[in-house]
């Protein structure tokens, strides 16, 4: 995504506020579809998950990175090269867990929200849960089950976005039937 | 011997000699099992870190082929399978356009010749 504006020479990229006004007109359209916002949450959640899956070989072969040793280093390059590459903003790695299994990831600025306002009666919305979603997909696909959520979120007043990542377990290779 | 068995024998072999490469390593695995060869040809295996696996199978005289699996993955792959919305992930890819890519990609490498007649 370009947050520069127009930039003909790419065809890949888009316009910023294009990007941002449609992920807009998808939330709303699933809260016209759904009754509640737990709902809309599931389904953004679902939609990113779907997205990560597909979204982690762009990001591989672009990245050419290599196995991560551990979750932290792992955090780095979702923060410092991930983030950076797919939305443009690079998020503050902090508040680790003792055990080094739990972290979140700070964001000052979330171009998903740049014309949002919550309207009230949806304070149980997670607005930019896409996001959350599509870090699942994309971990799993590298053996990692993480739980992934927001716990703070400027759109509902709070000073900071943050979305939190919680390593749960390494997912193995599957074995072929009959093997060892 | 029917494609499907044949698919599966070779999974089975690639994950035996994976495991096995990887416990024959006294250190941590930086690269890990790339190619073997037999008196008839050469085998090149490539994956990324999401799991997916690349195989080729060449002459004897092909050097490592490394570089051009990955290629393979990150300019066919990804751009022709991973960003075609109505192929199925983990399905056998049936994508023409694909097909097609793959050829002209490999035809172009310059290991790619027509064996004399």
């Amino acid at each position: 995504m370009s947050r520069q504006g127009n930039r003909a020479g790419d065809p890949r990229k888009v316009n910023g506020e294009l990007f941002t006004l449609t992920y807009g007109a998808l939330v709303a359209q699933l809260i016209k579809d759904y009754e509640n916002d737990e709902q809309v949450n599931k389904q953004l959640d679902k939609m990113g998950y779907n997205m990560g899956v597909r979204l982690i070989e762009d990001f591989l072969a672009r990245a050419n990175t290599g196995r991560c040793n551990d979750f932290r280093e792992t955090a780095d390059v979702i923060a410092k090269v991930a983030f950076k590459m797919y939305l443009g903003l690079t998020p503050v790695v902090s508040n680790w867990s003792t055990t080094g299994d739990e972290f979140s990831l700070l964001l000052e600025s979330n171009p998903l929200t740049e014309f949002v306002e919550l309207p009230p009666g949806h304070s149980n919305l997670n607005y930019s849960n896409l996001l959350c979603g599509a870090l699942r997909g994309a971990l799993e696909m590298v053996q990692m089950d993480v739980d992934v959520r927001f716990v703070q979120d400027i759109l509902k007043g709070d000073n900071i976005t943050e979305i939190r990542l919680k390593f749960i377990k390494r997912l193995e290779d599957a074995v072929p039937v009959g093997e060892d | 011997m029917s494609k499907e068995e044949e698919f599966k024998l070779m999974y089975g072999m690639l994950f035996s000699i994976k495991s096995f490469v990887s416990r024959l390593s006294p250190t941590d695995m930086k690269e890990g099992f790339l190619n073997y060869s037999t008196s008839k040809y050469k085998l090149h295996f490539f994956e990324t870190p999401s799991g997916l696996k690349f195989i080729m199978n060449t002459d004897l005289s092909v050097g490592s082929m490394k570089d051009v699996l990955h290629q393979m993955f990150s300019s066919i792959y990804v751009e022709y399978v991973v960003k075609n919305p109505l192929c199925d992930l983990g399905q056998p890819i049936t994508s023409e356009l694909f097909k097609n890519k793959l050829d002209e990609f490999v035809r172009a490498l310059p290991q790619f010749t027509v064996k004399p007649e």
